[in-house]
């Protein structure tokens, strides 16, 4: 065997359908000199690409996961390999009936043809299918099958015909050196070869693989059974591999379909077979490949009946034979999401893992643009190896949450779902207290953040109607009344929030100043004690964060972010630290404690710990100070993000429990409660029309859509200024608006509240589009209390976004109509923020 | 006709074999186990005579509890019964296999239904002994003909075929009852019908404690064969390759002139 | 002394019997003691077991003559058992030696190891034999009065003749053979099918694997078989797909070959198939994958789709 190259560009491990999408789109991005490295032979080298069932249903309820496989769709037809079958998802349940109707609402969302079927109908598509013990079906006709390993040879050879791959097969590699803290190169068993950038697109092996440079990459081999029965008497006539939509059976978490004349069963309704990658058996130990590990019929007994009760015709029948049957490897990660981009631990070492068929060849592009200018057009902050904390990275964890998520493969997720297992590890100081307060625990990041406080629940009978109760199951699961009863309190006497989740980094140093002005829109050059609120873009001028800065001094500035991004953005401020030095960076998360007092009586409160001037004048908005609250020596910073007079306070984690202990014993004579994320991250914000990240801010909307534009921008030049100038120049595609919810009552007379992701729609329900194709959904949706409403945020067409428009929001199957209530982001609660400003 | 056919697990091997750490056994776990081929063969032609003519088909094992999967997938395509003549998971030598065996073959004598017919594969795929069937026979004092690709049971003879020294076939009629091992190619075996697959769970397996009797060959280790260093040269690519070929072969002098 | 059961066809040695002879002579020569070789019928076998190191001819004379009647010839093995008391019998690695072998094994109750590669006499005595078709070693020790053993094929050199050898010396003996002994016996023989080339004797074999992708596509490997005067044959995938009968499976549990050239055509190359194929003296492998496992048994190799390669060759034959 010839030996490697010496030196490439890039150089990508892995030749699954991921490493070849990665190849050819890298190419396509201008690299040269590309070498694909792959431990086993070509066009099937083994891993799971070679046994995937390679078929695209389209619609998911993420808005990132549904792009990537709508694009991938798109590459796949464009390669010529895929077969365009349909697909069933068919429910056995009540509640799975409820279920399609969601899906369909995701789909009409993110514009993907979707319609809910009778049985009958179902049974018309899928002549096998014994329609008795269904109640609807969720059909889709562009779910589609492809040929996964001839793209990749197809992409291999398009990469080659433009001289910019050269590819190493039967090489495995052996080690991953790094210098400072950077990929230096790749080490073979044919040699070694020096590159300045890496991609590990290992899948199943991609944590071995990545540890070999000091880098992790948590995700967990785990089994997923199929067998495939033949010859199927009804498919002996089909030209080509599948003629009848695919099914698939929720309710038992298992998918039929046509593959030539057989038909193959798959499940992700066993139990949770985890294996380490470094148990996974080499090529030459393998009987069929290293991920088609011997099948374990214990396992899929059941699964047997189940799907013999679903297809009578074809299962039942005894000269149909389970011809193969696989326990087949694919990787599982704690969240159920991709793990791509760049490792935190090591620059150029990329991750490209965790990826199923249905999404590579987008995810490769993403990633790809990603690597070139750092601008993906899909916004992957779902997927980003950023997010993980150290902790998510442990074994430990990645056992629990992949065991735990396996099952919900084809589960019913609840948008606020909470996980179980591995709980309580970033715990708040004041944890004893929001536990002796009844606090309900959602996660964050690992933090357990209360949601609401059980200790409130007396508020709910104060405030009667005004807590909008629910009575619907769907959205009264994973919430509370007593989040209402908090914000209502809230507004009219003062409430605590802890904040311990925020994460928080020091900027310091001579450069500190001008490194920040590059990297954000608003202007950072202020006076001492000025806290700014800015947007971060991209080149490309999309939003990438949005936070909050203090300056703490000429030379440090404090930045204050939210715990859910905090490590992306970490990265992002990390990376872009200069080179000479003149500015650095230190993480206070796990060193600053943070709570906010809010409320008309937050002054009164905080005043009564301290003798510092807190009055408007000596302490406006949007300034921060160093206050004595009680012993505590504390940062306050005047700014609100639920539209109330108050401050978010820091001061050193250990001393934390002291403060609040401080502030609640001060605000007893005030009528002090304590808050939960709920106030603070849905009914506060919304009422004020404040947008977050991840939700109305991403890459694929900008600030001028989103509302945001400041009058001027600064001269300083920054990242995506250029831009972002553009953007200003041309009237927007869409406008993000505030929608409220005219009446919630279904045809059955119950009252229904959004969650939030539902379609936006015209009164008679066609869809709105904007100039670029985009539709309009709900971005955020919830409670508000003060004004009485259930809101909606959505970016709607110019044509439509104009106050006292009606519309219509499709909810579980039904449409309810709403009113344009605010176009932009003049608050909806008082729209003059004098509460705030006194 | 009462039919028992002798089957035995063994790993379904596909790479390169690894041995445990000890040197004594096939590290198998990472892989699957299966009917030695032959004996795949052997149920299925077992399975075809009784639906064709009636009676009953009991698959019989020597091994671990592990084994009853193996007496499973006998079941799962058509087998009637199973008999686990259960060990410790020591390897038997196929001198006390072919005695459990015959022990077993006569507890079903004394119990009034004595077989009419004993399949066996020719040799079992792992250990390759070559030597079970006949020892049955022998002890049973029933005749035996190995090698079988073809059998045909009329009138209570058994005729089978097998493949002949130089080229063709040779024919054996045996009076039942006989003793057969097949190999593979008698008949390409079913695959288990989901439904198959589902009652063999429900189907009994009597499990017998056979009486060890070791007597040898005794193993002692395990080890795989020395790989030749082996250099090979490419003709070329593609169909321009075929004059090279040709070049080739007279020199090996393989061209016909 | 060592005995050697031997096997002839058309008055000739047999192939395998004179490697089992070879195994016999090192078995001798390790006891310092004679070779002595037993036959059914067979006197023109005198020089050629005689070149091969064995002192005495022992043969059988039974009335059923040549016939084969297993049970029968295992009764004369057994009676020269009894009557020479050998140190060790020795059988070849064809279908009758092993099973000779096993019925005398049974009626004396003696262990019997199969397809030795390696014996060592001593105290027990060590063999090393065949498992899985080879593809494993199995070290063992077998005990007994008298060893029984069979030389795995092509383990031991067929051509390994004894300088200044002269015949061996004859003897013939009527064993008592019963009528329970001639129960079993070939009752009929019958012709191959096609007048083609058998696939253990051809010199050329052009086998054929999943790659070849259908049961069509086989025209063009019997083309070029026919063409070179060879048989077909084929790898286990094919013969479960049901393209081709399972007489022409090479490999673990089909047929063992040994021609001059074996063509792999889209054969990768797994163990089970490499075991029947391996003694070929030369292997051209046609595969599109240059590193699949086949390629580490090819002494030749061409690079390409085998439905573009396999009729270019055909082609370029017809020509010359």
């Amino acid at each position: 065997m010839s030996a490697v190259p010496t030196h490439a560009r890039v150089v990508v491990i892995g030749a699954g359908i991921v490493g070849n999408s990665m190849a050819w789109h890298l190419a396509r991005c201008g690299w040269r000199d590309i070498v694909l490295v792959e431990k086993g032979t070509l066009p099937s080298p083994g891993g799971s690409t070679g046994h995937a069932s390679n078929f695209i249903f389209l619609t998911d309820h993420s808005k990132e996961m549904t792009a990537l496989t709508l694009d991938s769709l798109v590459q796949y037809e464009e390669l010529g390999v895929a077969t365009v079958s349909g697909g069933l998802e068919v429910a056995r349940t009540d509640e799975r009936v409820e279920e399609l109707k969601r899906r369909l609402g995701s789909s009409k969302s993110w514009g993907i043809e979707s319609e809910i079927v009778t049985p009958a109908r179902a049974r018309e598509l899928v002549p096998y299918l014994d329609d008795s013990i269904i109640q609807s079906a969720f059909y889709t006709p562009g779910v589609a099958v492809v040929d996964s390993l001839r793209a990749g040879t197809l992409m291999r050879e398009k990469a080659q015909q433009m001289g910019a791959l050269t590819i190493a097969a039967a090489t495995e590699v052996t080690g991953l050196d790094v210098e400072n803290g950077r990929i230096r190169g790749v080490r073979t068993d044919k040699g070694n070869i020096a590159a300045e950038t890496v991609v590990v697109a290992c899948g199943v092996w991609s944590p071995r693989i990545a540890r070999m440079a000091g880098a992790s990459i948590p995700l967990t081999p785990a089994v997923h059974q199929m067998i495939s029965v033949g010859p199927v008497p009804l498919f002996a006539d089909t030209v080509g591999e599948i003629k009848f939509p695919i099914v698939r059976d929720m309710d038992t978490n298992m998918y039929e379909r046509q593959h030539g004349g057989d038909l193959e069963v798959g499940s992700y309704a066993h139990r949770a077979i985890l294996m380490d990658a470094d148990d996974i058996p080499s090529i030459a130990q393998s009987a069929l490949s290293p991920t088609e590990l011997p099948f374990t019929r214990e396992d899929f007994d059941v699964q047997m009946e189940q799907a013999l009760e679903l297809m009578p015709d074809i299962l039942g029948d005894e000269t149909v034979g389970i011809r193969h049957a696989i326990n087949g490897l694919l990787s599982l990660t704690p969240d159920g999401m991709p793990i791509l981009g760049e490792t935190p631990e090591v620059a150029g070492l990329w991750s490209a893992a965790a990826i199923w068929i249905k999404e590579a060849p987008g995810i490769a592009k993403m990633v790809a643009e990603w690597m070139t200018d750092g601008t993906p057009e899909i916004d992957p902050h779902g997927s980003d190896i950023a997010r993980f904390y150290d902790h998510h990275r442990t074994s430990t964890h990645i056992a629990a949450r992949t065991t735990e998520g396996y099952n919900k493969t084809y589960g019913i997720v609840h948008p606020m779902e909470q996980w179980a297992s591995n709980r309580n590890i970033r715990l708040s100081p004041v944890n004893v207290r929001q536990r002796a307060l009844g606090a309900v625990f959602f996660e964050a990041a690992g933090w357990e953040r209360p949601f609401w406080y059980g200790a409130n629940e007396h508020l709910v009978y104060e405030y009667g109607e005004r807590v909008m109760p629910r009575v619907a199951e769907w959205e009264s699961r994973w919430w509370s009344p007593i989040i209402n009863a908090e914000h209502l309190a809230m507004r009219e006497r003062v409430a605590m929030i802890d904040l311990a989740a925020f994460a928080i980094f020091d900027v310091t140093g001579p450069g500190a100043c001008a490194y920040l002005q590059r990297l954000v829109v608003s202007q950072v050059d202020v006076p001492v004690g000025r806290v700014i609120y800015t947007p971060l873009l991209n080149e490309r001028g999309g939003i990438v964060a949005d936070l909050t800065i203090i300056r703490l001094a000429s030379d440090r500035f404090r930045v204050v972010t939210g715990g859910g991004m905090g490590m992306r953005d970490r990265k992002w401020f990390t990376d872009h630290l200069p080179e000479d030095g003149t500015a650095s960076l230190h993480d206070q998360t796990s060193g600053m404690y943070t709570v906010g007092v809010w409320g008309p009586r937050a002054r009164d409160l905080v005043q009564a710990t301290t003798s510092a001037d807190l009055s408007n004048e000596a302490f406006p908005f949007g300034t921060a100070r160093v206050v004595d609250v009680g012993s505590v020596r504390a940062l306050m910073s005047r700014i609100s993000y639920v539209g109330e007079l108050g401050w978010e306070i820091y001061a050193p984690m250990e001393q934390g429990l002291r403060l609040w202990d401080t502030l609640w014993d001060a605000g007893a004579a005030h009528g002090v409660i304590a808050a939960g994320i709920g106030v603070y991250a849905t009914t506060g914000r919304l009422e004020k029309g404040y947008r977050a990240h991840g939700n109305e801010l991403e890459l694929d909307f900008n600030l001028v859509e989103a509302g945001m534009a400041r009058p001027r921008v600064k001269d300083a030049d920054f990242i995506g200024r250029a831009a972002y100038l553009e953007q200003r120049s041309k009237p927007p595609a869409a406008i993000l608006s505030t929608l409220t919810l005219d009446d919630q009552d279904s045809p059955a007379g119950v009252a229904r509240y959004m969650l939030g992701r539902e379609p936006i729609t015209h009164l008679d329900g066609r869809p709105l589009v904007d100039a670029k194709g985009r539709r309009s959904y709900a971005t955020s949706a919830g409670s508000g209390p003060s004004v009485g409403r259930h809101l909606l945020m959505s970016y709607l067409p110019p044509e439509d976004a104009v106050e006292g428009t009606k519309l219509a929001v499709e909810y579980f199957g039904q449409r309810y109509p709403v009113t344009v209530a605010v176009v932009g982001s003049r608050p909806l609660f008082d729209p003059d923020n004098e509460r705030i400003r006194n | 006709m009462e039919i028992l056919v002798a089957i035995k697990r063994v790993p379904a091997t596909g790479g390169r074999i690894v041995l445990t750490a000890d040197e004594r056994a096939i590290d198998t776990r990472h892989l699957g186990f299966t009917v030695s081929p032959h004996e795949e063969c052997a149920v299925e032609e077992a399975v075809r005579i009784v639906e064709a003519g009636g009676g009953s088909v009991t698959a019989v094992t020597l091994g671990p509890e592990v084994a009853t999967e193996q007496l499973r997938d006998a079941m799962a395509i058509g087998a009637d019964r199973a008999v686990l003549l259960e060990t410790d998971g020591r390897e038997w030598d196929p001198m006390e296999t072919a005695a459990a065996i015959v022990d077993a073959v006569q507890a079903q004598a004394a119990a009034g239904t004595p077989y009419d017919l004993l399949l066996f594969g020719n040799e079992a795929a792992d250990t390759g002994d070559y030597q079970v069937p006949i020892r049955v026979a022998v002890a049973l004092d029933l005749p035996w003909v190995t090698g079988v690709k073809a059998l045909e049971l009329r009138d209570g003879v058994a005729v089978a075929r097998r493949e002949a020294v130089g080229g063709g076939w040779e024919e054996f009629e045996l009076p039942l009852p006989a003793v057969v091992a097949v190999k593979e190619g008698i008949n390409l075996p079913r695959y288990p019908s989901l439904p198959g697959r589902l009652r063999a769970n429900k189907k009994p397996i009597d499990r017998v404690a056979p009486t060890a009797r070791p007597s040898g060959p005794t193993m002692s280790r395990l080890r795989l064969p020395r790989e030749e260093a082996h250099e090979v040269e490419i003709l070329g690519r593609g169909a321009d390759a075929a004059p090279r070929v040709v070049e080739v072969m007279r020199t090996l002098g393989v061209v016909r002139s | 002394m060592i005995l050697a059961f031997v096997e002839h066809a058309d008055g000739q040695l047999d192939r395998l019997s004179a490697e089992s002879l070879a195994l016999a002579r090192r078995l001798g020569a390790a006891v310092k003691t004679g070779v002595e070789a037993v036959a059914i019928g067979g006197e023109s076998l005198a020089a050629a077991v005689g070149r091969h190191g064995a002192d005495v001819l022992h043969l059988a004379q039974l009335d059923d003559g040549d016939a084969y009647v297993p049970d029968a010839w295992a009764a004369a093995v057994g009676d020269r058992i009894g009557a020479l008391g050998p140190e060790a019998v020795v059988a070849p690695g064809s279908v009758r030696g092993l099973e000779v072998l096993a019925v005398v094994a049974a009626r004396l109750g003696l262990p019997l190891a199969a397809n030795c590669i390696d014996v060592h006499p001593g105290d027990p005595w060590s063999v090393t034999r065949q498992r899985w078709a080879g593809s494993l070693l199995e070290e063992a020790t077998l005990e007994g009065p008298v060893k029984l053993l069979s030389a795995a094929p092509h383990a031991f050199p067929a051509d390994e003749m004894v300088a200044g050898a002269t015949d061996a010396r004859i003897e013939p003996f009527a064993p008592t053979i019963g009528e329970r002994e001639r129960r079993v016996r070939v009752a009929r023989r019958l012709a191959p099918e096609t007048g083609g080339v058998s696939l253990t004797d051809a010199r050329v074999v052009v086998g054929g694997g999943r790659g070849v992708g259908s049961a069509e596509g086989f025209a063009m490997i019997e083309e070029l078989a026919g063409l070179l005067g060879g048989a077909v044959g084929v790898s286990r995938a094919v013969t479960s797909a049901g393209w081709r009968p399972h007489t022409e499976q090479v490999g673990q549990t089909g047929a063992r070959i040994a021609p001059d050239l074996y063509i792999a055509c889209g054969i990768s190359g797994a163990i089970q198939h490499i075991v029947g194929c391996k003694a070929a003296k030369t292997i051209l492998a046609i595969n599109t994958d240059p590193d699949a496992p086949i390629m580490a048994q090819a002494d030749y190799a061409v690079i390409g789709d085998l439905r573009e390669v396999v009729p270019a060759i055909a082609a370029a034959l017809r020509r010359s």
